[in-house]
């Protein structure tokens, strides 16, 4: 990746320096220890079985159906979701957990496109006119009822955004307590040098909006409806 | 100017428009009561509000003494992964490089979701005069462009002043709507028309909640998704952000995050939270390959080391604004910015000089609520009333308000526009409190009284009125 260009930096940090009254300080600053950090003490002490009770109240409150399987009844609940909200034509992510969780002749169905496999098509095209996108989550955030997806590569951004609905996938090794654990996760990343996925998503249930009247519409620009189907992987 | 709002009015009249506007103020009461009480139930549901709080306003405190230093972190961040970042001191260099962009891409269509300082520097108006087509995808925008360019009236929901009505009859006229007034059916027709425009669009521009310095990222809060389409699809991206927008790593933006959603509409998390660093990587086949991150003063650094440099930590939550007792009455519009509320009535005479705003200061009865509701700590009424006292030692520009206030009741003669303005809210402002015509809980200062007694309420009709219509009816 070739070095972008900044432009008018000087000045304008010089600036904000002197209306600070002090030199302009390019090293030496330190986060402060935070003293009281009360995130850290959110179910801190919760069992996964108390993690997930959490995240279906949440769901309910997000508008977004949940359902329960394993590996073996995985294939069957995603069909059954698909007839339920009546979509035909399917697009999933490119990701070795497909196969992992048994849904290798899934993803041959003629009516399943996966992302980033017909390299002579466009894929945001095609995704846009899916009915359904079906992603695996990174992670799972009990409090706010969130899955968080790594974009990037087979990874398309456009699969929970594009089609009408979406399905989320969540093995329950991927459940955490709130946000915190998985910032965290992206910060010691960064730390060790790591470049950030160039988008990460926190999706927490269909679209939705307030903006006429305050009454809330579920639906607006992304998926209209959502579920997350939980997959136990213990 | 820019942040200005019907600017050919002045601060009585907009008011009056305001207060005589009933199905405005019946919206603006019932959005206060619907956002405070999910406010208050997020608060309690996560447990150690004040605690919270008390990390929030260090690590915004934190920031912004250091703010250089995180600004050349993030811009350092940036280019490593390939985007451009522009330093822009003013609205007309910002709107500038936007331009120069957009002629290099042949831009014909520009793609936008919601941003409050691209409202500062009138971005769209830049951008239309070369010719390029600008849509708005924000709901509550996308209804307030449609309407001919209505000014927003709330910085989190744009569109509070309109009724579905009124939406349905400007979208009938306009784009040739033909469904019912109910609101699911006016936001399919938006998703259906907007669709088609984000897949067209050549460029999306975005705000920026908060840049995260440590890894060159821009994060955005949104509910609809629109925020995520015009950074999915469009080849180029560009985002604007007021440059106190920022925070040192990830962990913080956990924390801010956090806060900003509770206070905004209650929610934990809103529908999407995304981060975004950088233009797509080798191997991704969507996102933009092109990413630029335009970085805006327009006045925020002559507020650093003044005693209102708290007024920069700021969030754009609009807690403030859904607690207050002189917004819910005179809306958004009468503050005569797009930033309308106590924050509003703190930051614009300090962005814009107190000549066209010296009103302001004064749009408060004091009560203290927004501070109270603020989750960064800002000391809002503080703010204000450090205004009115520069307003009326230092700048000599003593408003009717301060006058009235300083040497009472004897001057209110010669002020009679005030005292009028004054004695015909005292009814509205505190009639939620009322009850059998006695105020038990008053607000702020009024507490002091109602804590030990009731307060008598004040009387719909003013004693000036009662006694004028007296002695009129006893002559006759």
């Amino acid at each position: 990746m070739s070095r972008g260009t900044i432009y008018n930096r000087d000045s304008f940090l010089n600036n904000i320096a002197e209306k600070l009254g002090r030199k302009r300080r390019s090293t030496g600053v330190e986060r402060p220890n935070y003293e009281i950090q009360p995130q850290w003490d959110v179910m801190a002490d919760y069992s996964t079985d108390q993690l997930i009770e959490v995240l279906k109240q949440q769901c309910t409150v997000i508008h977004t159906d949940v359902k329960e399987t394993d590996k073996e009844g995985l294939t069957d609940v995603i069909e059954s979701i698909m007839k339920e909200y009546g979509a035909a034509k399917a697009a999933t992510w490119d990701d070795t957990r497909f196969s992992e969780f048994g849904l290798d002749s899934f993803l041959l169905r003629d009516d399943v496109s996966v992302w980033g496999s017909a390299p002579e098509e466009d894929d945001v095209r095609i995704t846009e006119q899916a009915d359904i996108g079906i992603t695996f989550a990174d992670y799972t955030l009990a409090e706010s009822g969130t899955v968080v997806l790594m974009n990037g590569g087979g990874k398309g951004q456009s699969v929970s955004l594009l089609p009408t609905y979406y399905i989320a996938l969540i093995p329950i090794s991927t459940i955490v307590p709130r946000m915190s654990q998985v910032t965290s996760v992206i910060h010691e990343q960064v730390a060790a040098g790591q470049r950030v996925p160039s988008c990460i998503n926190f999706i927490s249930g269909p679209s939705n909006s307030a903006d006429i009247e305050m009454s809330l519409v579920v639906g607006v620009h992304g998926p209209v409806r959502a579920t997350y189907i939980l997959i136990d992987d213990r | 100017m820019p942040m200005k709002i019907a600017p050919e009015k002045s601060f009585d009249e907009r008011v009056q428009t305001g207060l005589d506007d009933s199905y405005m103020r019946e919206t603006v009461r019932s959005a206060q009561e619907r956002l405070y009480t999910n406010k208050s139930k997020a608060e309690e549901d996560l447990g150690h509000w004040e605690d919270w709080r008390t990390l929030s306003e260090e690590i915004r405190s934190h920031t912004l003494e250091n703010l250089d230093y995180y600004l050349e972190q993030l811009s350092e961040n940036v280019v490593k992964n390939g985007g451009h970042v522009f330093f822009a001191q003013t609205p007309e260099e910002a709107n500038q490089y936007v331009k120069e962009v957009a002629e290099k891409k042949e831009a014909k269509k520009i793609i936008k979701s919601k941003s409050m300082v691209t409202e500062e520097t009138s971005m769209n108006e830049a951008l239309e005069e070369i010719g390029v087509e600008v849509v708005e995808s924000d709901l509550g925008e996308y209804i307030l462009q449609v309407d001919d360019h209505d000014p927003p009236s709330h910085i989190v929901a744009p569109a509070l002043h309109k009724n579905k009505e009124q939406i349905r009859e400007t979208f009938e006229h306009l784009k040739g709507y033909d469904k019912t007034s109910k609101p699911e059916e006016l936001t399919q027709f938006a998703r259906e028309q907007l669709r088609e425009e984000f897949l067209d669009a050549d460029i999306g521009i975005t705000g920026c909640n908060f840049a995260v310095a440590e890894s060159g990222s821009v994060s955005l809060v949104t509910n609809e998704g629109n925020a995520r389409l015009a950074t999915t699809v469009p080849d180029t991206q560009i985002s604007v952000m007021g440059m106190e927008r920022i925070v040192p790593t990830w962990e913080e933006l956990d924390v801010m995050v956090s806060m900003l959603c509770r206070s905004a509409v209650g929610q934990k998390l809103t529908s999407y939270v995304t981060g975004l660093t950088g233009p797509r990587e080798e191997g991704d086949l969507d996102g933009p390959e092109e990413f630029h991150l335009v970085i805006l003063d327009n006045g925020r650094s002559n507020i650093l080391g003044t005693a209102f440099q708290s007024a920069l930590h700021c969030i754009r939550c609009a807690a403030c604004i859904n607690v207050c007792p002189v917004y819910r009455h005179v809306g958004g519009h009468s503050y005569g910015s797009i930033y309308p509320g106590p924050i509003g009535a703190v930051l614009t005479p300090l962005l814009e000089g107190y000549e066209e705003h010296k009103d302001l200061p004064y749009a408060s009865s004091l009560c203290a609520a927004c501070t109270d509701a603020c989750p960064v700590k800002i000391p809002l009424h503080e703010h204000l009333i450090e205004h009115r006292k520069i307003i009326a030692e230092e700048e000599k520009k003593t408003s009717l308000g301060e006058t009235y206030a300083m040497k009472g009741f004897g001057l209110a003669a010669s002020s009679p526009g005030l005292f009028q303005m004054a004695t015909k809210t005292a009814p509205y402002m505190l009639f939620p409190l009322t009850k059998d015509g006695k105020i038990d809980k008053g607000p702020g200062m009024m507490s002091g009284w109602t804590d030990i007694r009731s307060f008598p309420a004040p009387e719909k009709e003013r004693f000036r009125d009662w006694f004028k219509n007296r002695n009129t009816k006893g002559e006759s």
